[in-house]
């Protein structure tokens, strides 16, 4: 194994760690290099470095550590039973990886997960080795983001906090029964009580930012976590009410959805097909239908179909709109915001900008194309001075009309 | 000379700035033109740079505003969004800037009126260059040179191309991220030099001044194949993020058409390799028969053996797991017919179980085993092959639905749990399963077999208790 080549390690370990859906490098503390020793910044907004064919941004290195592991859940290709080629890191390797590439501006940070090797607390004392290499021995000032091992000691998952800006674990399934099922080895009690205790960590943390200036940092991109979909009998209801519980109960910035993909060597209590990549987008879009434009998750879960998932072909907002048809059609220049959002087609700046041209002037038809995408996709649910869509909204095949044509569909799903 | 001569004159002017990104010295003109009436249609702006009005006509000698000229006012919301606009390269930016500057001076909110024309169109300019900035800060990619000096070995130089006139203004970022680093970005309209302490502006670069390669881009497009998916193939999205015009000073780009290209093949690939064939699972006893008589998911099902289908009542309260069959039960196509499985039968009797009211099967279906001469010796199966046969493990408890089930051996709890527990800490107590059945841990029979002297007798009192365990539970479940 010493004799892999670290080109053959990085192929190995960069293809074991493409499963976790997230790479983002945004919502942390805004710093720079200036008056350090090393290099690095992070400015608020995050920066996806390159894209690669699967739509998917390129922001941080990430990779696995070792993908060797004692685990055997059975979703996962680096699963103990699993034949895979195996290869391993030091922490030092990973991080001259990372400076090496951030110096030439391909990425904007590290995003490192692990196999477990020997213990959950080994492999957790690694992972923080390699952070603090960076940020100690570098003064890298970069973005990390670490995966933190719910079974390792918890002040070890509280030193991973210290050095990273977000730390995140995986739930994994979206149903209890289907952990048990599908990963044995781990616990969701287990899980969930690492994850509140850093919420406790990072509400700790920046309340004794706001009392003493120095105060070390916990986190300050928060924590994240992943659900894998289509994997197990879940349907779209779990996952989104599962969803809202996490976001509640441990003020998780982001709830990754990873549609379950077939990966080599499987097991074969798995489905071999994978679920259609569209549902992942369909559940990304009812996650932004409730942190962004105020839909509670039973109202989400109202636009699933009573075997409780959601249409594929139209997204959660239309398949709402078109159940509650007497709340529409919606007067531009006088319905509320939070109705205004209602309306399918409107994102949350159209509706910022019809807020605020309408103190101005009163709205007609063509002012509102100029401040939205597409007229005729609001068109049905809004009447303004010069418009009312008298018919439109009581049509029978007003879904028909407003979803996408067929041919799309397909290519998206290719 | 006052502002109102000007007009009476009718005079046009031409106002040239010295730079195209200079937001400061339009604002300065602007403001003195404001001052002075001078209305937006008697105005040439031009820059280098631009496809500016090379034959317009007028006077370059602008007006200067009396001292008590009252000031010039603009919303903060026009300031910010004009000092992109300033650096597109659309020709008409400055007039268009003057022009909502002159309405700004009747109407001080007209900013906030989103359908206005003219403001959609800075709107346009500023997102458009705000989207090149970003570009800049995610495309740039340096390459190290080993520079003559001594000190300060390392030298990064990077070659872009921006749409705009954006470079000046992001060259703050770049120092912030990189401030211990020596770098250069060199484009057609300029470049800049950090030395780790102070900027330089340089004069306009060519491609072929900056260098040609870096032995990291190996690594770096080896990561790039590596973390792509090609189960889920997004060209058009990549597109829409990472335009093709941007391909070309990227070295990972190169790899794409060939990524795209075989994303199917490998998928298909992954699947064949995979997993074996989606199938529904049999609903009956027979069809688990049948289906596990065809089955070669795994390598013991392409020996020379035949399937063994459990045996017993279909709704049979217990059910029995072994590991696999064996020699005789492989011949006799039954499950625990020899000599583990004659053990089996004693200790059932002296515990009170009635082999005929149990259903047993095994974990594995088909026997695995090395031909040694004559005699085909055992051989235990892997994890993997336990997993594998799950399937028919399931579908035969789904059907029988038992309320207790006893594993003997770890290939038997494998199958049942799906993961490899120790016999030693799991024996004598049930494990709840997600159907709400339960499952007791013992050790297979054939492990007695091979025991001697006191090890033998202390394993099968374990054993014996372990029966005398389920039976006590079984007429618990069952009252």
């Amino acid at each position: 194994m010493e004799s892999q080549s670290i080109l053959e390690r990085l192929g190995i370990l960069a293809d074991a760690a493409k499963y976790d859906a997230s790479c983002a490098s945004s919502g942390t503390s805004s710093r720079n290099s200036l008056g350090g020793k090393g290099i690095g910044s992070t400015e608020g907004m995050g920066i996806c470095h390159a894209y690669a064919p699967d739509g998917r941004c390129i922001s941080l290195l990430k990779i696995l550590l070792t993908n060797h592991c004692v685990f055997d859940c059975h979703y996962c290709i680096n699963r103990k039973s699993s034949n895979v080629r195996r290869a391993r890191f030091t922490p030092q390797d990973v991080a001259d990886l990372t400076l090496s590439f951030y110096r030439r501006n391909y990425i904007e940070g590290l995003f490192l997960s692990s196999g477990i090797v020997k213990s959950s607390n080994r492999t957790m004392e690694q992972l923080i080795e390699a952070a603090r290499i960076l940020r100690e021995e570098h003064d890298f000032r970069g973005y990390i983001h670490l995966k933190t091992i719910p079974e390792a000691d918890p002040e070890l998952v509280h030193q991973a906090g210290l050095y990273a800006d977000r730390v995140s674990i995986n739930v994994e399934l979206p149903t209890d029964s289907g952990l048990t099922r599908l990963a044995p080895d781990k616990n969701a009690r287990q899980i969930e009580g690492a994850m509140g205790r850093t919420k406790d960590d990072i509400a700790e943390a920046s309340d004794a930012k706001r009392k003493f200036r120095h105060a070390p940092r916990f986190a300050p991109a928060g924590q994240s976590t992943q659900m894998i979909v289509g994997a197990d009998a879940a349907t779209d209801a779990d996952i989104v009410g599962k969803a809202s519980r996490l976001y509640g109960s441990f003020g998780l910035r982001r709830v990754y959805y990873s549609a379950f993909s077939p990966i080599p060597d499987a097991s074969a209590v798995l489905p071999l097909k994978r679920p259609p990549l569209i549902r992942e987008h369909r559940l990304y879009q009812s996650d932004w239908l409730m942190r962004f434009y105020g839909y509670k998750p039973a109202e989400v879960m109202q636009a699933a179909g009573a075997d409780g998932m959601l249409p594929l072909d139209i997204d959660p907002k239309l398949a709402w709109a078109l159940k509650f048809r007497d709340r529409f059609p919606l007067d531009v220049n006088c319905a509320a915001r939070e109705d205004l959002l209602r309306v399918p087609g409107l994102g949350v700046g159209a509706v910022d900008r019809i807020l605020a041209a309408r103190r101005h002037r009163t709205l007609r038809l063509d002012d509102v194309a100029r401040l939205t995408r597409s007229i005729a996709k609001v068109r049905p649910f809004l009447c303004t001075v010069d418009w009312r869509p008298t018919a439109l909204t009581d049509r029978a095949d007003l879904r028909a009309l407003l979803a996408p044509k067929q041919e799309q569909l397909e290519l998206f799903a290719a | 000379m006052s502002a109102l001569q000007h007009l009476e004159f009718d005079t046009c002017y031409l106002v040239h700035l010295p730079e195209p990104d200079d937001f400061d010295a339009w604002r300065e003109r602007a403001r003195a033109l404001i001052q002075c009436d001078v209305p937006p249609d008697r105005i040439v702006w031009t820059a280098p740079g631009g496809a500016g009005d090379l034959f317009a006509q007028g006077d370059p000698h602008l007006p200067v505003p009396e001292p008590d000229a009252r000031p010039v006012r603009a919303s903060r919301r026009f300031v910010e969004l004009a000092r992109q606009a300033v650096l597109h390269t659309d020709a008409e930016r400055f007039a268009l800037l003057y022009r909502v500057l002159w309405r700004l001076q009747a109407d001080p909110r007209i900013m906030e009126d989103k359908a206005d024309l003219d403001v959609r169109r800075i709107e346009e300019l500023d997102k458009a260059v705000r989207r090149d900035s970003h570009k800049m800060h995610a495309f740039v990619r340096f390459r190290r040179v080993e520079s003559d000096e001594e000190e300060n070995g390392e030298h990064y130089v990077a070659w872009f191309e921006p749409e705009h006139h954006i470079l000046r203004a992001n060259a703050g970022f770049f120092v912030r991220r990189f401030a211990n680093m020596k770098w250069s970005i060199l484009t057609p309209r300029g470049s800049l030099h950090w030395d780790g302490e102070t900027l330089e502006e340089g004069p306009p670069a060519q491609r072929a001044d900056a260098p040609t390669g870096d032995p990291m881009e190996d690594l770096w497009r080896t990561y790039y194949a590596s973390i792509f998916n090609p189960a889920r193939l997004k060209v058009g999205a990549m597109l829409k993020e990472m335009p093709r015009k941007y391909w070309k000073n990227m070295p990972e780009a190169a790899l794409i058409p060939e990524l795209v290209a075989g994303a199917q093949k490998r998928e298909l690939q992954m699947v064949a390799e995979g997993a074996p064939e989606t199938e529904d699972r049999p609903e009956t006893l027979k069809a688990v028969d049948k289906a596990i008589h065809r089955c070669r998911r795994c390598p013991i099902g392409c020996l020379d053996n035949q399937a063994v289908m459990g045996e017993g009542p279909k709704d049979a309260a217990l059910m029995i797991v072994g590991e696999q069959p064996g020699d005789q039960e492989d011949l006799a196509g039954r499950p625990f017919v020899g000599p583990a499985g004659q053990l089996l039968d004693r200790y059932l009797e002296k515990a009170g179980v009635e082999r005929k009211e149990a259903y047993l099967t095994n974990a594995v279906k088909h026997f695995k085993f090395v031909q040694r001469g004559k005699r085909r010796l055992h051989q235990s199966p892997t994890a993997k092959e336990i997993d594998i046969c799950r399937w028919w493990l399931e579908s035969e408890r789904a059907i029988i639905q038992p309320k207790l089930i006893l594993a003997t051996g770890a290939s038997a709890a494998r199958g049942i749990l799906g993961k490899t527990v120790s016999i030693s800490k799991t024996r004598g107590e049930p494990i709840p399963l997600e159907d709400d059945s339960e499952l007791w841990v013992t050790a297979h029979p054939s492990y007695l077999l091979r025991l001697d002297g006191e090890a033998k007798e202390k394993q099968s009192r374990l054993f014996e208790a372990d029966l005398a365990a389920v039976k006590e539970r079984l007429a618990e479940l069952a009252g």
